[in-house]
């Protein structure tokens, strides 16, 4: 197929569309970079609950009349340091935490949800779009805060990177060299609240998990060396928004038509696919067609 | 008696000096009296059953842990520290080189962008996988690595901020005979080379009777140190066990073993000689 | 408070309660929160399915729970359990989004059972749930002892094989299970809280299987009739009432834990 026949027509011209490749972009670079540490630390859950409690903090937000990004951030924040707080050093002890916080943060996300239906009874709309949000109504009174908040998150992690790398060998190793574990965890937990709360009210909170986690899982199977995964997981995560993006464009051609299949659906298609590419071990993609020639198949 | 940590006042050459160290752990007292020194260039053993306390001295020593009674004395120049049953996992984004290089900055915030800096980083991780013989793999994820490659490139790691001190807690553990004997010739050749002092944990002494000056042996919340033959012997460590042990050499190995089980008081004691030492 | 419809919803909500509590119990010993959360919250994507083709939801939300249940532990065997919970997650909260822009669904039914409508049950919703829930429970009782050995021996190689996967696979069903009968009646978010806090406290607040279970059971029941009962008088969504509860129930539990070890702390629970 031709790129003239994938690309539909006034792809690049659109507006909503330009301004979702870049935010889009800028966010699927923030979070994979982040989501390195995050896969490595066995965080997931606590970044997909930061997110999704993030969205208690816009529809707050919401109700009270202010830019819901700086909600999330402010309840990502405080969520963040509920786990910490909640939280132990063993892993599974770390989900717990995640899942308490997420409990009672989704109860409170009810709450908000109930009395703006009261005061408001047309905010069903606006919950929806904070879940699977909507890439394609990003204002540019927005850009500015993104870019800044990205900028903020890279700088945290740009700090305490090569001390996280210390701490994944083993926790006693860092803090013999004189790592202050909590410190470190605690600039990494602010660099996540960031980008999740970041992505869950650009992209939504599924993509933010999906950006999160699945792009650096991937590219921590395709390299060996710190610096290219985190440019191969930043790849994977534009690659997957920038094709979801395409996709969902094309997508009002087909049917239903009248109506384009959501970005949420492409990317996270994407994001898996990624995965479970980079999953098939390079010696059976090698050995098969040296079977196929000797016709063992 | 207060617990305290100085670094200076050091005979020319000790690298490390412990007095009277005790240490209280959830109101169980762990350890009490320990002293010994450690000199540059000098193999000590830390022989003891599980559970006996090794752990717990090496990280006091390093600083992980407070001790409530004695004095510390390390050499300046910081400590290399190996602890017990590191796991990496598979998928760790690090080559064998990376992580000796995180043994040389790792513990700094920020990045590394001059090129000079990288360049003297770069030098010294060379040197440091040379001296334990890890330049074939040093390319390779740290992850996949067998556990004696681990051990070695986890040593270079520790020797990589150029210590004075080298503590390793038990990197003899789930190491296949060969791995084990490659491993403790290369702690020998280390401690002379580099000139570091090393203290390492074990809970057998045999694998290390080639290479080690002196033996720090605990049992009881006690240590006895001194070198292998004066202190691996029937009374002393009766006197540590406070029940009778005896040691005997079977085949050019030496065995500890309880003496009875009769004696209901040393009953514990005798299990936990019996488990972790007689072998 | 007890009359008419509250009657229905009053036994909806202790079938739920004594499964939740069950389950819940293992998801804390195995560490299995994530799962408890992505079950139910990644089944919503069946129902908006099942409503596009005009099918029973509950039929698609069971699809989806037992399908992503099973996904999870595909890919957990594949790389790290909290990445492959997370992708599986995400992929059926996607497709849902996908069915929801086919369909001419309200946005607010998907958050009706996002966040449950307790007070609204029909009676006829009871006997399904009281049939899947005595399955759970019966399928609970079979495989508790090898849930609790490999949960507490998690790293121990006798339980690695095939036997453990097995156990594996037989609690995440289980989870997919206990989600489809209570999902569509108290939503994901009511469901996921019972099966987090309860069990979690019970794990701090007591070391015998047998009792912990009995804990668990009775904090879920304690919990959520609280929270129908200060919802019917206050007005509030269940679901709040139950997260907060939830995690009032847990602080307890720690200061408890911490009150019995006297000085020192509790090492990592």
């Amino acid at each position: 197929m031709s790129l003239g026949g994938l690309i539909a027509p006034g792809f690049f011209s659109n507006g909503p569309v330009r301004a979702a490749l870049l935010t889009g972009g800028v966010v699927a670079v923030v979070t994979a970079v982040v989501g390195i540490f995050t896969v490595l630390r066995r965080q997931s859950f606590a970044g997909h609950t930061l997110g999704e409690v993030g969205t208690t903090g816009g529809s707050a937000a919401f109700l009270a009349g202010v830019n819901p990004l700086w909600g999330f951030v402010a309840i990502a924040l405080v969520a963040a340091g509920a786990i910490e707080l909640v939280g132990v050093r063993r892993p599974r002890q770390r989900d717990l935490a995640a899942g308490l916080v997420l409990g009672a943060g989704l109860g409170l996300a009810a709450l908000f949800l109930y009395l703006g239906s009261v005061t408001s009874p047309a905010s069903g709309g606006a919950s929806t779009s904070i879940l699977f949000g909507s890439i394609f109504i990003i204002g540019p009174s927005m850009v500015s805060s993104i870019v800044a908040l990205s900028a903020g998150a890279l700088a945290l992690i740009a700090l305490c990177g090569r001390r996280m790398l210390l701490v994944s060998l083993h926790p006693d190793l860092a803090a013999s060299r004189g790592v202050r574990l909590r410190l470190v965890g605690a600039i990494y937990l602010l660099a996540l609240a960031i980008a999740v709360s970041l992505a869950a009210e650009t992209i939504g909170a599924v993509l933010a998990t999906a950006l999160l986690v699945g792009p650096p899982a991937t590219a921590l199977r395709l390299t060996r060396r710190p610096g290219r995964a985190l440019v191969a997981a930043s790849l994977v995560g534009v690659a997957a928004v920038w094709l979801g993006i395409l996709l969902s464009y094309d997508s009002y051609t087909w049917p239903p038509a009248g109506r384009t299949w959501p970005v949420s659906f492409f990317v996270v298609a994407l994001v898996l696919v990624f995965y479970l590419a980079a999953q098939l071990p390079v010696r059976r993609l090698r050995a098969r067609p040296r079977a196929r020639a000797r016709g063992e198949v | 008696m207060s617990a305290r940590s100085v670094p200076a006042a050091l005979g020319a050459d000790v690298v490390c000096a412990l007095e009277g160290v005790g240490v209280t752990r959830d109101g169980r007292r762990v350890l009490a009296g320990v002293s010994f020194a450690l000199r540059a260039g000098e193999v000590a053993g830390l022989i003891g059953a599980n559970g006996a306390g090794k752990t717990t001295l090496l990280k006091v020593i390093v600083g992980l842990l407070a001790p409530d009674a004695g004095t510390i004395r390390r050499a300046t120049g910081g400590v290399g520290y190996v602890p017990q049953k590191v796991l990496l996992d598979a998928d760790l984004p690090l080559r064998a080189r990376d992580v000796v290089g995180l043994g040389v900055d790792g513990q700094r915030p920020g990045l590394t962008l001059s090129p000079t800096r990288r360049r003297a980083r770069r030098a010294v991780v060379d040197e440091m996988l040379a001296a334990v013989d890890a330049t074939a793999f040093a390319e390779a994820r740290v992850g996949e690595l067998s556990g004696g490659q681990q051990q070695r490139i986890l040593i270079a790691q520790a020797l990589a901020s150029r210590p004075r001190l080298l503590l390793l807690d038990e990197p003899l553990a789930n190491l296949d005979l060969r791995a084990e004997q490659d491993v403790v010739a290369l702690i020998g050749r280390v401690a002379r080379e580099q000139g570091v002092g090393v203290l390492l944990s074990a809970h057998d002494v045999n694998p290390l009777v080639s290479v080690m000056d002196r033996v720090v042996y605990l049992a009881g919340g006690r240590a006895a140190c001194g070198p292998t033959a004066e202190v691996v012997r029937s009374e002393v460590l009766s006197a540590l066990y406070g029940s009778r042990v005896d040691v005997v050499e079977v085949g050019g190995r030496i065995v500890v073993v309880a003496a009875t089980t009769e004696d209901a008081h040393a009953h514990e004691t005798d299990q936990a000689v019996a488990s972790g030492l007689a072998t | 408070m007890f009359s008419g419809f509250m009657l229905n919803t009053w036994v909806a909500a202790t079938l739920v309660a004594v499964v939740a509590g069950a389950v819940g119990l293992f998801v804390a010993l195995r560490g299995s929160s994530f799962v408890a959360h992505a079950v139910p919250h990644g089944a919503f994507g069946g129902a908006a399915g099942a409503a596009l083709l005009g099918w029973n939801p509950v039929l698609g939300l069971g699809i989806f729970a037992a399908g992503g249940a099973l996904s999870m532990g595909w890919l957990s065997r594949r790389g790290r359990h909290d990445v492959g919970t997370a992708l599986a997650l995400v992929t059926m909260l996607g497709t849902g989004a996908l069915f929801l822009s086919w369909s001419n669904e309200y946005a607010s039914q998907v958050y009706a059972l996002l966040f449950g409508e307790v007070l609204g049950v029909a009676r006829g919703e009871l006997l399904p749930i009281a049939g899947v829930g005595a399955a759970s429970l019966g399928v609970l009782a079979l495989v508790a002892r090898p849930l609790l050995a490999t949960s507490v021996l998690a790293d121990a190689a006798p339980t690695r094989g095939r036997g453990a996967r097995r156990v594996e696979t037989a609690f995440l069903l289980l989870v997919a299970l206990a989600t489809t009968m209570s999902v569509p009646v108290v939503g994901a978010l009511l469901m996921f809280s019972l099966m987090v806090a309860p069990g979690a406290t019970a794990r701090l607040v007591s070391d015998r299987p047998g009792r912990a279970a009995a804990v668990s059971v009775a904090l879920a029941l304690g919990i959520v009739w609280s929270a129908v009962a200060l919802s019917y008088v206050l007005n509030w969504p269940v679901g709040f009432f139950v997260g907060t509860l939830g995690a009032l129930a847990y602080g307890g539990g720690r200061l408890l834990a911490l009150r019995r070890a006297g000085a020192g702390a509790p090492e990592g629970g």
